[in-house]
């Protein structure tokens, strides 16, 4: 397997973040005694990487580990295994102290932004509190620098003394990228930021997230599972299946030529707004397996249609099928 | 300092409340009475083959600052066995239009104060907004009913999925014995595509993954083959994979049991799949509708098309979304020129007068905006 990873991180230099088979196992505790009795293998060997002043997209089904995956990454969750490197430096080895500088540099913006704001807390405060906190700017310039970030995610000056529940989901949204940008980070984690919103509130949070990345050169970890918004924004895509990644390549690789059954799958359940296309559609039968007690070999081989006897054994191995797209799958060995 | 918009003082308050308790105590002593004569809700559909017309309904709430104009004169008609689409964004109305025909409006605040629902009961026509409680219970669950967008907190999670179920078809059908109720309910899990019904029958619903669950809800729904289906964003909770089953499973399940469905979302890829006519809402007015065919193809209305150009869609590169500027308006001082003129970045010299009327395009595409007058037929 390593073979494989290292095509895929041929020119390091240029990678802010790579993930080397980053494992996260959530332990499921019973019996009588509190024993550990299986685990939940929400993240189960991924490896990828990101160049700097790209955007990643992380799409797949709800429970199949994105999240956890840019948890794991940022440290808000501890790994079971695996290297995170981020500039060159493994950061799953910090102590607390490098921990707090970390932060300044990879931020997360939250899904719902209904609860991930602290309602007793002015806008002003929610924005600049880490500012100051961590000492980006000196303390004369602080009050101006928190109102350039805010003018420039959209939001007024006097906005500063409002509180969370005066303002809509859009703007919510907007005080969630603020307060992740105010930092000045290099890396952001964008966990779902526009599935909560509005489609019309969407192009415009979208647009933002756009207009920063040009501005600031920022990196983002885009996870969404609405797959058109993924294919908008981003530069290179991975496709998560139950904690593997199954397919990884550039936007338009992915999207013109999928090679994963399962990725198969996932594009032609996309609903098309056009009422005359009547396209081929591959229903995926069931659900998601249970991630504590997945299936043998290739994990997606219990609702796949090209399914053969080896992959009921077989864990396929990721394969380069040239220009960087990856693919999991027995079909492609 | 600037005032804030939504302000008003107690005593403002005061008054306004007082003021919509007589509204709202007259409408619910008139909705109370004892023995409401037929004749006031017996009424006569404008076309025999539409299962429910809308006809320029009002459902206001009377808040205590101000009213809420939620739905504020929507006509659209639902024929039978066809799938209707409502789209527009959260707050435009889509779901009060929708809990209107069930007579499901949170009373006494809110309230249909004008127009009238029909509803095609097969044997008579009934006007929903004047029918009493006692005939609406009847009505609700058995020949309409609701597919609600959250399945994980619509079902009761103290109770087995079978009771659940077995629940709504014994209401209706207070004489059935308890073992046809039992293979009535099996048989509706087996139709909505639950592979191990028995088991399933005897789970709670924390047991069951979302698409399940939805599953479950739709099986609720159909359980007595009603004639109209509100789903009320069937799908927004679910992963594309399983949108795709379960709008797979509706659309065969309208045609096996030929009803209609009323199908609410602001997702237009879905409304393009299965809808055969579509409903665009703004701000509680209807602003076009038509076929899917007109509404995509050939949208008119700026609202319409800045939503499809807002959307990514698959397949086609563009540099920068489309995004409609500024908000909503404020749904309680609602400008009398047309609602979307602020927002509106084709306005002609008409859009500062009154609210465009309906303008025809073709016999089915209706559109509400000045744009559309000349190449109308009116």
């Amino acid at each position: 397997m390593s073979s494989t990873t290292e095509n895929v991180n041929t020119n390091t230099s240029e990678n802010i973040l790579e993930v080397r088979h980053l494992k996260k196992y959530f332990p499921i505790k019973g019996g009588f005694f509190g024993g550990v009795t299986g685990n939940v293998k929400a993240v189960d060997d991924v490896s990828f990487s990101i160049k700097k002043g790209t955007t990643m997209g992380l799409v797949g089904e709800s429970g199949c580990g994105k999240s956890t995956t840019g948890r794991t990454i940022l440290r808000l969750l501890e790994k079971t295994e695996g290297d995170v490197i981020f500039n060159g430096e493994d950061i799953s080895k910090y102590d607390k102290k490098q921990l707090r500088e970390l932060r300044t540099k990879m931020q997360i913006i939250f899904q719902d932004p209904y609860s991930s704001l602290s309602p007793r807390l002015p806008i002003g405060e929610i924005i600049g509190e880490a500012v100051r906190e961590h000492g980006i700017v000196p303390t004369n310039e602080y009050d101006d620098y928190v109102s350039k970030i805010m003018k420039e995610c959209g939001l007024q000056e006097y906005h500063k003394d409002r509180y969370p529940h005066e303002f809509s989901g859009g703007q919510r949204q907007r005080i969630c990228i603020a307060r992740a940008l105010a930092l000045k980070p290099e890396f952001i984690v964008c966990d779902e930021p526009v599935s909560a919103l509005d489609v019309s509130i969407q192009a415009q949070i979208i647009n933002l997230l756009r207009d920063l990345q040009k501005d600031r050169d920022l990196t983002y970890l885009f996870i969404s599972h609405d797959l058109s918004v993924v294919e908008h924004i981003s530069d290179t895509i991975g496709v998560m299946y139950l904690g593997n990644l199954v397919e990884t390549g550039n936007t338009e690789d992915i999207f013109d030529n999928p090679l994963h059954p399962y990725t198969k799958a996932l594009f032609s359940a996309i609903p098309m707004p056009d009422p005359d296309l009547k396209k081929e559609r591959i229903l995926l039968q069931g659900d998601i397996p249970s991630p504590a007690n997945p299936p043998q070999g290739c994990k997606f081989h219990t609702r796949c249609s090209q399914c053969m006897e080896k992959c009921k054994t077989e864990v396929p191995v990721p394969k380069d099928m040239g220009n960087g797209h990856v693919v999991s799958c027995h079909l492609y060995q | 300092m600037a005032k804030k918009s939504n302000y008003i003082s107690a005593r403002e308050s005061r008054r306004i409340s007082r003021e919509n308790r007589k509204i709202t105590a007259e409408i619910e002593k008139k909705r109370n009475r004892k023995n409401i004569p037929e004749s006031e809700y017996v009424t006569r559909m404008k076309d025999p083959n539409n299962c429910v017309e809308f006809d320029n309904v009002h459902t206001y709430f009377f808040t205590d600052i101000g009213t809420v104009k939620a739905v504020d004169g929507v006509s659209f008609e639902v024929p039978i066995g066809k799938t209707v689409g409502i789209v527009g964004e959260s707050g435009c109305g889509k779901s009060v239009t929708s809990l209107s025909l069930m007579q499901l409006v949170q009373r006494p605040a809110g309230q249909t104060v004008e127009g009238e629902i029909r509803f095609n009961a097969g044997d008579k026509a009934i006007n929903v907004v004047n029918a009493p409680a006692s005939y609406m219970q009847k009505l609700r669950g058995n020949t309409m009913s609701m597919i609600f967008q959250e399945p994980m907190t619509s079902l009761n999670p103290v109770f087995r999925i079978g009771d659940q179920v077995n629940e709504v078809i014994q209401l209706h059908n207070p004489n059935m014995p308890k073992e046809d109720v039992k293979a009535r309910t099996l048989e509706m899990l087996q139709l909505v595509g639950i592979a191990n019904k028995e088991g399933v029958y005897k789970m709670y619903p924390h047991e069951l993954s979302g698409g399940m669950r939805q599953r479950v809800m739709i099986a609720m729904a159909l359980a007595c083959d009603p004639k109209v289906i509100i789903a009320d964003e069937p799908t927004t909770a679910l992963d594309v994979t399983i949108q795709a089953q379960i709008l797979d499973l509706l659309r065969n399940l309208k045609d096996k049991i030929n009803s209609s469905i009323m199908l609410i979302t602001h997702d237009l890829g879905v409304v393009a799949e299965m809808a055969d006519y579509v409903v665009v809402m703004y701000a509680g007015r209807v602003v076009e509708k038509g076929t899917a065919h007109e509404i995509f193809k050939d949208p008119r209305h700026p609202y319409t098309i800045g939503l499809m150009n807002s959307k990514p869609v698959v397949g086609k590169k563009t540099d920068k979304l489309y995004s409609i500027p500024g908000n909503v308006p404020n749904p309680i001082n609602m400008p009398n020129y047309c609602y979307f003129k602020d927002r509106c970045e084709m306005c002609v010299g008409k859009c500062n007068g009154e609210y465009p009327p309906v303008y025809k395009v073709s016999p089915t595409h209706e559109v509400s905006c000045y744009r559309c007058e000349e190449g109308g037929m009116n």
